[in-house]
């Protein structure tokens, strides 16, 4: 029997360094670097990556950032945790931060500054080959409130014009703050909508959902719509007012896209943003996102709004603005 | 015997041999559906995803702008996590498989253990995940960073790395365990000089397996806390000054290949679904190339033991 000693020493060289790693990591800890950390909604995501990867170049490497998407409240779980190592310096969020999650914030000693960067429009979408153009947020409810299950299940149903064939619904699943506003505004209550819907926390699977049927319905942000204009065609909507419109840059900004459009958030922590990369970035977040925004396909503040953050930041006014 | 009866087996021969090559057929049928799907599968996204690959592509951080972002941070990520799975899962798994194959006493607490161990190898990865946030992430105070990553498909992939250098080390006849005692070896003589050279390649295969594995994992990395934006690399381990080897890598935060590919899948813009095809097919080449080398180490240790 023959042996190949040498494949030994390596097994034992792996053993040493792994020995090694184990002896050394605690030596590493101590050791800080300039990083601002940001993480939280999704919807939020596409904008802040959009200034930290601008950011990053701007400063030639001089200050690290990271962002990761763990869902506005999976984020502000982090922004205020108990824990100072895993707390993020920035949290995205794409709803105000909930009463909870201030008790938790305060628990932990994390004051923070809250500050909108754009609008989110939620943009209800059917099949290009359907003549419908416009509902009302009545017609709706009918379509999309609990009682709905398996009771409406023909255009017919919700407005007698329309044709007599069955809807498909597509929808995102109900975790996500997109469903959570929806509801809210269309069924009057958070959380409350028909359960025989096609769920799914992948957009783009709700974009072919809704582009293969002609009779089906789905609604999700204004930016899957306009990155897939070519297969999809919005739905005006009527508040009641007897005035559909359609959402768009001018629309949602100006307001007249009630009720489905809402403003969207980053909470700063205020013992971060005495720092001066913190601040650098904030500061350059305000300034570039009225191009940088639209360039990802959301609707940015209009500049007065950017302008009133930016005081908003530089005072350090503490806490929510929100009285929504 | 009668050639009526002659008849009748032979019409029963017929019969079975038409069985046996029904089921052949079907067999073949099989595996063609399972594994032309899989080529089909795969070579699809090659294809989708081939315009992107280029060298830029490997040498570029994400971008918003599908053109012009790249896989940089995560392939050094995963190589980095894969590397520090790699070092702590192989000693301790293939350490605990020899002390429970070798040394411990056959009774009711190894039988215990046993039941455990390859019960733990089918619990789902989130598991690990909430796992190691709760231990490494909080309790150690190790960060969410690339050690934490590695240390949790380490636990992970440690019960596969367990029972098969357990099937390994069983599988190697006693004879030559005591025609090593004959010959006047102590017991780890017996083992580091004869049990764990031929069972080497069967414990490689285990690895291999565990190690491909981890690779695709993402929930527990997303549990810890994997970020799905970073723009620039953990310091290097090579230092021009003393001490010339730095571990501050270790702490560094980081993204992983499957995380960047669901990134990009979810996206409204669909360029960057050729993107995600491109570093899915990055994923697929780096694990086959990682079982490629098992498989050539393999060869080349199985050809030196000769029984």
């Amino acid at each position: 029997m023959q042996l190949k000693q040498d494949s030994w020493k390596i097994l034992t060289g792996v053993a040493s360094v792994a020995a090694v790693l184990a002896l050394a990591v605690p030596v590493v800890k101590s050791q800080g670097r300039t990083l601002i950390k940001i993480d939280g909604s999704s919807t939020v995501y596409p904008i802040t990556e959009a200034v930290a990867e601008e950011f990053q170049i701007d400063k030639r490497g001089a200050v690290q950032v990271t962002v990761g998407i763990s869902g506005t409240g999976g984020g502000f779980k982090k922004f205020c945790s108990q824990d100072a190592s895993v707390r993020t310096d920035i949290s995205n969020a794409s709803r105000t931060i909930k009463d909870s999650e201030k008790e938790a914030c305060k628990a932990a000693g994390v004051e923070y500054i809250e500050l909108p960067v754009a609008y989110d429009a939620i943009t209800v979408v059917v099949n290009q080959d359907n003549p419908i153009d416009s509902m009302t947020v009545e017609e709706l409810k009918t379509m999309w409130q609990p009682e709905a299950d398996e009771t409406v299940t023909q255009w017919s149903q919700v407005n007698s014009s329309w044709p007599q064939e069955e809807f498909t619904l597509f929808g995102p699943g109900a975790d996500s703050g997109t469903f959570d506003y929806f509801t809210d505004k269309i069924t009057g209550e958070e959380g409350a909508s028909r359960t025989d819907y096609t769920p799914s926390e992948d957009d783009n699977v709700l974009v072919q959902g809704v582009a293969s049927d002609p009779f089906a319905l789905g609604y999700f942000g204004y930016s899957y719509y306009e990155s897939n204009r070519d297969k999809l065609k919005a739905v005006a909507i009527d508040d009641g007012t007897g005035n559909a419109v359609y959402p768009s840059l001018e629309t949602v900004r100006n307001g007249d896209y009630k009720p489905l459009s809402r403003p969207i958030f980053i909470y700063i922590n205020a013992e971060a943003a005495e720092k001066p990369e913190v601040k650098d970035f904030i500061e350059f977040y305000l300034a570039n996102a009225s191009e940088l925004v639209p360039e990802v396909g959301s609707v940015p503040l209009d500049d007065s709004g950017y302008e009133e953050a930016l005081a908003r930041f530089q005072n350090k006014v503490l806490g929510t603005a929100s009285a929504q | 015997m009668s050639s009526a009866n002659l008849q009748k087996i032979r019409a029963d021969i017929q019969r079975r041999k038409l069985i046996n090559t029904i089921f052949a057929l079907v067999g073949i049928l099989v595996i063609m559906v399972a594994i032309l799907t899989l080529l089909g599968l795969t070579i699809q996204m090659v294809i989708e995803g081939s315009s992107r690959l280029t060298p830029d592509f490997f040498t570029s951080f994400p971008s918003r702008r599908a053109e012009r972002a790249g896989i940089l941070s995560a392939w050094v990520g995963t190589s980095l996590v894969m590397l520090v799975t790699a070092l702590t899962a192989v000693p301790l798994g293939v350490a605990a498989g020899i002390y429970l194959e070798e040394y411990s006493r056959k009774d009711w607490l190894a039988d215990l253990i046993e039941i455990n161990v390859t019960n733990l190898a089918g619990v789902p990865s989130i598991i690990y995940g909430l796992l190691a946030l709760g231990l490494f992430v909080y309790k150690l105070q190790l960060g969410q960073s690339v050690i934490s990553a590695g240390l949790t498909l380490a636990l992970l992939i440690l019960p596969v790395i367990i029972v098969t250098t357990r099937e390994a080390l069983r599988a190697i006849p006693n004879s030559l365990r005591e025609a090593a005692y004959a010959l006047g070896a102590s017991k780890w003589q017996m083992i580091w000089d004869h049990i764990l050279p031929y069972s080497f390649g069967s414990i490689l295969t285990g690895v291999i397996i565990g190690l491909s594995r981890a690779i695709g994992q993402t929930a527990p990395l997303v549990t810890i806390g994997a970020l799905t934006f970073i723009a620039f690399l953990p310091d290097s381990p090579i230092k021009s000054e003393f001490p010339y080897i730095s571990f501050d890598w270790l702490q560094a935060p980081f993204t992983v290949l499957p995380i960047q590919m669901f990134n990009w899948v979810s996206r409204p813009e669909r360029e960057f679904e050729m993107n995600a095809a491109a570093a899915g097919s990055v994923l697929i080449a780096m694990t086959l190339t990682m079982n490629a080398l098992a498989i050539y180490i393999r060869y080349q240790l199985r050809k030196d033991v000769k029984w």
